[in-house]
């Protein structure tokens, strides 16, 4: 499935709903439910990377400077990062859209 | 052909050998256990070239066949009763991934109390599972049902699950002169199952992904013309088969309904005994005839239409008892059609046979020259029951 799921006709889809494209799941982001974000404060974060660790979206990833920021396409804002940062270096923060 | 008399479930084991299934995952429940003992014989012998999985429970006996079949196997299995509840889950993930499984159901009646006996409680309570049902009245249609079942299931323009409906010790546990044609003609018939996505590593695909509310209802709807249109090519398979193996099939069968201005309507073995009483009361002048599905789901309306437009009476018996329902499962499925179709057609529901009670010819003797009286606030009639 390579175009937005509210675009699909009932006939387009393979028989018994099967994706038959590997690595579709690109092109849906799944930020979107997303109520809070994480925000890092560098002057306390340590760039121990616990973050990255614990994100179970694979939302963290690491800037040119080695400081850890969510992609927002993908964060859901679970604040489990937060939560798992041992310097209190994240905030959560509301989303505004 | 041969024809030799044979217990019906090992007629059955002996289909699903003819079907050349890949892979059998069931486990054994009252009436259905002679049709698996069977087939772990045949696989057991090196008669039958199959992977027989000796599961835990029946919901794993079907979630192994979904596997099988997602990987490419053409797979069988069979149950009975609470052994098709404990699948019930499963029911719809084969339907819903388009798995053409083929199911022997032999109807029995659900607990509690605890019964063995036929009825079909429990086919009823999964009619809606988006399987294609198809219901037997002798050996030689279980037989020849099995093979057709593959045929339908695997057809492209399907693909999906088939469950074939016998009914339990009536059926299941009687000897008759079954025919069996011959493998060379079976492979003719039915070639080897060519699915159309496979679990393969080489090109992997998923199945069974996450559906958000934006693509469900969609993907509902496919499913439903999927099984909507599986009736012309469940004819087009029945047609071929008569042509092939010389044994004509249809998605209706009738018996003595011509000039008929009442009928009967049931589904299974019970019909024999109609077939009885309707000799009896032909006899005595009265024309009246019966109807008898052979594919329940999905549900043939538009050659039912036709046939009922003649009649003026139609006596459906039921052999489930719905609990707290309007109606009885079949006898909804009947009025909403002459509701919808204007049909000028006086309808009576009755409850018979339930846990293998006894129903003889007759009981519906009796039922086709009475007129129809309703069981207190119910609006059907149970028949012998005691009150
Ligand atoms: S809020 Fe949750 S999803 Fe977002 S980056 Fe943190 S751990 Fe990942
Ligand atoms: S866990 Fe905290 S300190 Fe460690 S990299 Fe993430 S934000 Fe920085």
């Amino acid at each position: 499935m390579a175009k937005p799921m509210e675009s699909y006709r009932w006939y387009e889809l393979n028989v018994g709903c099967v994706i038959d494209e590997p690595g579709n799941s690109i092109v849906y982001k799944t930020g979107d439910w997303r109520i809070m974000r994480p925000q890092t404060d560098y002057s306390k974060c340590t760039k121990c990377g616990l973050c990255w660790l614990f994100c179970p979206d694979n939302a963290m990833k690491p800037n040119e400077q080695g400081f850890f920021a969510p992609d927002l396409d993908y964060c859901k804002g679970c604040g489990i990062c937060a939560q798992e940062c041992k310097f209190e270096a994240i905030q959560m923060v509301e989303d505004r859209k | 052909m041969k024809r030799v008399g044979i217990e019906v479930s090992a007629a059955i084991a002996e289909a699903a050998k003819l079907a050349r299934v890949e892979v059998i995952s069931a486990y054994p429940i009252t009436p259905q256990t002679h049709i698996v003992e069977r087939l772990a014989e045949l696989v057991a012998d090196g008669e039958l070239e199959a992977v027989y999985m000796n599961v835990e429970s029946e919901h794993s006996a079907l979630s192994a066949c979904v596997g099988a079949a997602a990987a490419g196997a053409r797979t069988f299995t069979s149950t009975s009763a609470q052994g098709l509840e404990l699948m019930h889950e499963i029911l719809f993930i084969a339907s819903s991934l388009r798995l053409p499984i083929v199911m022997v159901l032999v109807n029995r009646a659900l607990s509690a109390p605890l019964s063995i006996w036929c009825d079909h409680s429990d086919v009823m309570a999964a009619r809606d599972c988006g399987w294609i049902m198809l219901f037997c009245e002798n050996g030689q249609e279980a037989v020849d049902s099995v093979i057709m079942a593959y045929r339908i299931a695997e057809d492209r323009r399907v693909l999906l699950p088939v469950m074939v409906n016998i009914d339990g010790f009536t059926l299941s546990h009687v000897i008759e002169p079954v025919e069996f044609p011959e493998q060379e003609l079976v492979d003719s018939f039915l070639p080897p199952y060519n699915p159309l996505f496979t679990l393969n590593p080489e090109r992997p695909v998923t199945m069974g992904a996450y559906g958000m509310p934006e693509i469900y209802t969609e993907a509902k709807y496919a499913q439903e013309m999927a099984i909507k249109g599986s009736k012309a090519v469940v004819k087009e398979v029945m047609e071929e088969f008569g042509r092939v193996f010389g044994r004509r099939y249809n998605i209706i069968e009738t018996y003595n309904l011509d000039g008929a201005e009442s009928a009967f309507f049931a589904l299974g073995t019970i019909n024999e005994n109609i077939k009885t009483a309707i000799d009896a009361l032909r006899e005595k002048g009265k024309n009246i005839g019966l109807i008898s599905l052979r594919l329940f789901r999905p549900f043939p309306s538009e050659e039912l239409i036709e046939i009922l437009k003649n009649l003026k009476r139609l006596m459906v018996i039921e052999r489930a008892m719905p609990q707290g329902a309007e109606n009885t499962p079949l006898f909804n499925e009947i009025s909403s059609l002459a509701f919808h179709n204007r049909l000028e057609i006086q309808l009576e529901n009755y409850i018979a046979g339930l846990g293998g009670r006894d129903v003889d010819p007759q009981e519906f003797i009796t039922i086709a020259t009475n007129p129809f009286q309703k069981d207190g606030k119910m609006n059907y009639k149970v028949i012998g029951v005691r009150g």
